[in-house]
């Protein structure tokens, strides 16, 4: 017979030692270490979650806040920019102010400068011509123009008498001192003698004159005696109508002033 | 030659006594336990894992998932004696490119212990899962008159397994017995690779019969009656 019962009854009992001793070996640890591995990759899964949520949290939380610092940012940025802009006009005011003042200051020194310069031109220009004149009238001089002076201030003596002057020819006539008559150039024994009659006749002096020549008299004639002197010549002339221009350039122009020729009469020590 | 290894007789004392049968199958014991044993001492728990490890966990998944798609609810219950089921004879098969190795599942002794271990097992998860009123009520659903018919289900079925699975081993060993004496080398080795496959699939065969005759008996339940009917009758064509 194939079947043999006591195998049939080992193999029953066999197999169930079997079933035994492979779930004890077999698969409940097998079962066990997918159930524990299962567990734990479901934890760290859970924990990947919880770790991704708290992350998005953090993000949109960042978010926000970048969101807000943007804001502040802006807002900042515009009243930055208002300030800037006030304070730009302020200093631009400020600078247009100072320009102004600059300006006013500049144009002050420059007609201040102008002013000086006119001045020192005036004044240049009027040496210059003085000194031309001075120069051309000198050149000019000479004897026969002496001799006419010399008649010039023979006739005018004469006339001295019946004016102010009349008290200074008086001193002449009591002084004791020195006579002496300067020139521009040698007088000629005529020009001399007419001097020398005016000074005697006219005028009652009865001392002899000395005569004596002053090259920087241009042309002309003086009498001098104890530090007084009485003449006419063309410095003088021209030392009048030179003071009479620099009194015009120095005040204001309130009228014209003609320079007078005049005989000069001064006092001065010998 | 040995229709059966039942006919190897290594010891005998009275009636009790130790033929091929019995010796390999303890072989076999040996091996699965001290496999599993040596595999599953050290095992992990972390993501790495040796590729031992990795081989067992593939099988014992494998099996699992195979229950659950044969539609049993709770696929752990049944892992230890389908997957056993299926480990045995699939072992029993593979060991057969030993030389001088005589299968267990040859012996039509080893085939009846495993149909009777499923003609106790049905009833038995049937109870545990129903309740045994229940169990026995489905017997005469869908009417008394199928009460001889459904016990006549059940024996027939046991006796089917049995048979289907021995002839299919002993076949496989006696026609490479055969063929080693009359052809060349290269036949025995052709038909010892097909005796390997045939081997596998027999023990699928086993195995899934078993978890779907389980499943019939386990869905005995009001909700599912019909399907279970339908299952009941099903199972006892293959």
């Amino acid at each position: 017979m194939l079947i043999d019962w006591f195998t049939v009854v080992a193999q029953l009992l066999n197999f169930l030692i079997l079933v035994w001793l492979l779930k004890r070996f077999l698969y409940q640890p097998v079962l066990d270490a997918i159930d524990a591995r299962e567990q734990r990759i479901a934890k760290e899964l859970a924990q990947a979650d919880a770790t991704r949520d708290a992350a998005q949290a953090e993000q949109t939380h960042f978010r926000e806040q970048q969101a807000a610092l943007e804001a502040q940012r802006e807002a900042l940025l515009a009243t930055a920019a208002a300030d800037a802009d006030a304070e730009g006009q302020r200093l631009i005011e400020a600078a247009r102010q100072r320009a102004t003042e600059l300006e006013a200051q500049q144009t002050q020194r420059l007609a201040t400068q102008a002013t000086a310069l006119k001045q020192a031109l005036a004044e240049r220009t009027q040496r210059e011509v003085f000194a031309v004149c001075r120069k051309a009238l000198g050149d000019l001089a000479d004897a026969g123009l002496e001799s006419r002076m010399v008649a010039t201030f023979v006739r005018r003596l004469q006339a001295a008498r019946a004016t102010d002057e009349a008290a200074l020819l008086a001193g002449f006539k009591a002084s004791t001192a020195p006579l002496v008559v300067r020139s521009a150039f040698a007088l000629s024994d005529a020009d001399r003698a007419a001097v020398q009659a005016a000074l005697k006749d006219d005028l009652g002096i009865a001392q002899a004159p000395r005569f004596e020549i002053a090259p920087d008299r241009v042309a002309g004639i003086e009498i001098a005696s104890a530090g007084q002197t009485l003449g006419w010549s063309i410095a003088d002339y021209l030392d009048a109508l030179q003071a009479s221009v620099a009194e015009l350039l120095a005040a204001p122009p309130a009228g014209e002033s003609k320079p007078s020729i005049k005989l000069k009469v001064s006092t001065h020590a010998e | 030659m040995h229709l059966s290894p039942d006919d190897i007789i290594l010891w005998q004392f009275g009636i009790f006594k130790i033929n091929a049968t019995i010796a390999f199958t303890w072989a076999l014991m040996a091996v699965l336990t001290v496999g599993a044993w040596a595999i599953t001492r050290r095992l992990s728990r972390a993501l790495a894992r040796s590729r031992w490890q990795n081989l067992l966990e593939i099988i014992v998944t494998g099996i699992e998932k195979q229950i659950a798609d044969i539609g049993l609810v709770a696929p752990r219950n049944y892992v230890g004696f389908l997957g056993t089921l299926f480990l045995f004879v699939a072992t029993a098969s593979l060991f057969t490119i030993v030389p001088g190795y005589e299968p267990p599942t040859g012996s039509l002794s080893t085939t009846t212990a495993l149909a009777m271990a499923v003609f106790v097992a049905v009833p038995m998860f049937g109870i545990a899962e129903c309740g045994l009123r229940e169990y026995l009520a489905a017997y005469l659903k869908p009417t008394v008159i199928m009460l001889p018919f459904n016990i006549i289900s059940e024996l027939s079925r046991t006796l089917a397994l049995a048979a289907r699975l021995f002839g299919n081993m002993m076949s496989g060993t006696m026609i490479l017995a055969i063929l080693l004496t009359i052809t060349p080398f290269i036949f025995p080795i052709m038909l010892s690779a097909l005796g390997l496959l045939t081997g596998m699939v027999q023990a699928y065969i086993f195995s899934v019969l078993a978890a779907v005759y389980i499943a019939a008996a386990t869905r005995i339940r009001p909700p599912v009656r019909g399907g279970a009917a339908a299952d009941t009758s099903s199972a006892n064509t293959p």
